[in-house]
Formats: C-alpha cells, structure tokens, sequence
C-alpha cells in the first residue's frame, strides 16, 4: 500500500499552491541548512525540469530559501522568505538550467559561509515528499522526513561498526543505513536514518571516534 | 500490511456488521496501523480541521495570488448569497464560495490541508463548513466528517489515484468530491452504504476531467473545478439520502477511473501541454506571467 495513514489523505498542513513545487521545495531547503549545520550566508540554486519552468509561479524559489531560513512546509513567512534572507544575512541566486535530469523536480543547492561550502541535490517526488539524491559528490537517498545522522569519515576498516556501537549503546534503533564513497580508500559517507532523533552528547561522541572527519544531523 | 478494508465493499460490510459509522472504522484503522492512541490521531485532525477553518475564512476575507490569475471570487459569491436572490439556493452557494476560498488561499501561498492534494483542497472544507450550518455538527462530528473523507481517500489512493499527473483532475476533484459527498451523507444520518452510493454517483459524474493547468499553476482551472467539485458532492449526497443508488458499484467506478486515467495521454495529465492550457488565451497569459515560451509544469 503506498498510502498508509489518513493524514496522508487529509494532510499535509502546507502552504500553496502545490505540495510538490511548494512544500516540498521548502523542505529540501530546510534539508540543506540541517546538514550545513547552521545559516549559510549565501546560496545558489540550480533548477531543473518543471522547477526551472515554473518556480516562479509555484513560488518554489521564495519557498527554498524560506527552507534555509528554518521555515517548515505550513510557516507563512515562506511568503515573505526574500525579505527576511535580506536581514538574516543571507544572499541567493537562482539559475534555471536546461540540463535533462532524471527526475522533473529536481534542485542543486549550494550554500556556505566565509569558512566553507556544501552542495546538495534534492528531488521533490510528488505529494510533499522528497529525496535528497546527492551531498558534497556522494551519492545517497534520503527521505529527509525522518530523523538521520550523516557521517563523514575516511574509508577504512572498523569505522561503521564504531559508529553503530556507539548508536547501540544509547539504544537507537537504525531503521535504514548506506555508505557511499567517491574513490576506495579516501573519503566516505555514512547515511543512517534513525527511529528518534540523537543529542549533541551522541553526536561529539561519534566524532570524537577514529577516522571520523564531520558528523551531521537531520531532526524530524 | 493489514489493514481493517481495502475496498468500499469491505468498508461498507465491515461498518454495516459492527453497527459503526464509516469515520469510526477509518480512526480504528489509523490506531492499529500507527500504533498511536485515539486522542492523539483525533488531535492532530483537530488541528488540520481549524487550518481549513482559518483558510475558509482568510479567502472570504479576499485574496489575490502572485501571478494574478485567481483570488476576490469568494468573495463576490459571499457577496451575492447575501442579497439572498439565488437561483441554486444558500446551503449549495455557500459551500462553492467556501471550496473556492480555500483554493484561492492556496493560489496566494496561503495555508491549506491538502485534501487530498493542494490543488483540490477546496471540496472538503468547502462542503463542511456549508453544511455545518444546516446540520449543527459537533466539533467532534466535523473532525469525523474529515475521518469519512478520509477513509474513500485512502481507498481510491491506494486502488486508483489522487494524482493530477496520474490520472488528471477526475483523480483529484473527482476523488475529493466523491469523498466530501460521503462526509456528508454520514453527517446527515445516512448509512454506510448510502455514503458509498453518494461517493459513486459523484465520481461517475467527474469522470474523464482532464488537468490542464494553465502556466502550469494551481489556479486555472483549479478554482473553479473545486466549486463545482463542492456542488456535485451536494447533488450526490441528496441523491443518495433520497435512496437513489449507483447502478455500477463504487468500487468499479473507481477502477473505471483508474483506466481513464492510463488512457488519457499525457499532454492532458499536469503538463500544461493540453486542453485549457494550450488554448491561444491560456498560452497567452502563461507568457504574460513567465515572460518567454514556457512548457511542461507538474504539482
């Protein structure tokens, strides 16, 4: 069954005009920011297919940077998301691009601040739903609905097994878990999506673990 | 998975057996599938029953959209009802002004509760808070005119579709309007059965509507497909509480549904490509919003 709860019927709670172009274009923007870690002071955003055509209209661009402001799928300050980056601090660019991609709702943000940058591809798949498909080069899925925590770490033996003790020992269920890595032996990523949300205890912790390099969380 | 019904026919006899209103098998349903308890899954309905409430609202109150398509209609119909001179009569013209305020708020980047998606989001809201004026419901009555809904929803989701791009606007009006038509059937005493005869009726009646969005927005012909969504639910509803009953059983029209909407070719399913939205003014306006040649959109 592909619908399983009446909420998915009646729901969800969003702001118009459509829950692909709008709400989940707000969520793959807050997707972003959870995995920077905090504000960016700049983005630029690609869009491709059908958000390239139309984002204008469906309001998907003020609905994106609403998403890196920390605004959720039903905040109205979604509507007035330019303004409010202007006094955040944040600037943003968007780029339609031509390029064919696999899916017709597809975004690549990249975003930063003076220290570093991140780049992510996100997918909105129909109803609200959404896919992050690509972080920083490394391919992976992501729901963004759930609760997860992503670990940079370097391609070595023993490391998984490192961070799944650690989840273990404060009795969190990992519910889904992929490794992705660009080159064997170098950098490698991690995506476990978890039953509850971690604290920052769990999460120093994990870093603080051999060959481990950078440790993310997305709240649900 | 199990579920307590997977057809309007299982729903039905299941309802009709334990002697229980079609919301009640739906909340027993959501319990045993999520494991949550009754007071928070009526809760969190509670909650989407005053965004509907508050969306209604704001678009009587008057809204315009970005691209300047939609918005006021509400409005001028709320307008018109109070001169107490219409032809169709107070209950059905409110209810079309209340569907349309609500997909006016959701063209203006307003706050919605999809129903089942944005786009026809206005049936639903727009039928209760018309007939809640007639029938004096509970709030715990309207929240369960939401579960009714919700339960020939999840029905035509899970066996057909509630996607625009799926199975064009019989797959999203028609299926909201068919579930509002239930709701209010159950609202007004009827049985379980007469609530699958109205959701029958009503989507027999929207077959084969195309989505044809112009621009690609959730405004032309969005809005006004919602209120006549809203009238439809009203007509089926009465039919059904009268005794009329469908001749094809609901669960066939839903199938029925389904297969039109493979056979529809895609240029008439959300793309923008067809029907409304390839006619010389609807072209005209998508490159008076856009500014160039723009084709292809999606929800």
């Amino acid at each position: 069954m592909k619908f399983k709860s009446v909420f998915d019927i009646i729901g969800p709670v969003m702001i118009g005009p459509s829950s692909s172009h709008t709400a989940g274009a707000a969520r793959i923007g807050r997707v972003a920011r959870d995995l920077f870690g905090k504000q960016p002071t700049w983005a630029r955003i690609y869009l491709y297919g059908s958000f390239a055509e139309t984002y204008k209209g469906h309001g998907t661009d003020k609905a994106i940077v609403g998403g890196l402001l920390d605004y959720d799928t039903f905040d109205e300050r979604i509507k007035t998301a330019f303004e409010d980056a202007k006094q955040a601090g944040l600037t943003y660019e968007f780029i339609p691009e031509t390029a064919h991609t696999e899916h017709p709702n597809t975004t690549r943000i990249v975003i930063g601040d003076e220290s570093r940058e991140m780049s992510m591809v996100g997918i909105s798949i129909g109803g609200g739903k959404t896919e992050i498909t690509e972080l920083n080069g490394f391919p992976l899925r992501l729901s963004g609905e759930l609760a997860a925590i992503l670990v940079v770490h370097e391609d070595r033996s023993g490391c998984i097994a490192s961070v799944s003790n650690c989840l273990a020992k404060y009795d969190i269920n990992i519910g889904h878990m992929e490794v992705s890595r660009r080159e064997k032996g170098n950098m490698a990523l991690m995506v476990i999506e978890i039953d509850q949300n971690v604290n920052e205890q769990i999460l120093n912790e994990i870093s603080e673990l051999p060959n481990i390099t950078q440790v993310t969380r997305i709240a649900d | 998975m199990e579920v307590l019904f997977r057809n309007v026919r299982e729903l039905v006899e299941r309802a009709t057996r334990e002697n229980k209103l079609i919301s009640e098998i739906m909340i027993e349903q959501e319990i045993m599938i999520t494991d949550r308890s009754r007071e928070d899954i009526m809760a969190q309905m509670d909650r989407n029953l005053t965004v509907m409430e508050e969306a209604v609202e704001k678009g009587l109150r008057g809204v315009q959209s970005t691209s300047g398509l939609t918005g006021g209609d509400a409005v001028l119909l709320q307008n018109y009802l109070k001169k107490g001179n219409t032809l169709t009569g107070g209950l059905m013209l409110d209810a079309v002004s209340k569907a349309v305020a609500t997909n006016e708020v959701n063209a203006a980047m307003g706050t919605i509760c999809a129903t089942p998606t944005a786009g026809s989001a206005g049936v639903v809201p727009g039928t209760l808070f018309a007939v809640k004026n007639k029938l004096n419901p509970t709030r715990e009555q309207m929240i369960r005119y939401l579960f009714t809904s919700g339960a020939f929803g999840f029905i035509v989701a899970n066996n057909a579709s509630i996607s625009g791009a799926e199975g064009g606007c019989q797959a999203e009006v028609g299926s909201a309007s068919g579930m509002a038509a239930a709701a209010i059937v159950e609202m007004a005493g009827g049985s379980p059965a007469q609530c699958a005869e109205a959701f029958a009726i009503t989507l027999k009646n929207m077959l084969g509507l195309v989505c044809d969005p112009v621009a690609g927005l959730v405004e032309v012909p969005c809005v006004k497909r919602n209120a006549m969504g809203a009238a439809n639910s009203l007509v089926a509803a009465d039919m059904a509480l009268a005794g009329v009953t469908s001749r094809i059983p609901c669960d066939e029209v839903i199938d029925a549904m389904y297969r039109i909407g493979q056979s529809m070719p895609s240029t008439l399913k959300e793309t923008g490509q067809g029907g409304l939205a390839a006619t010389p003014t609807g072209r005209w306006l998508e490159s008076k919003i856009f500014g160039g040649a723009v084709v292809g959109s999606g929800n």
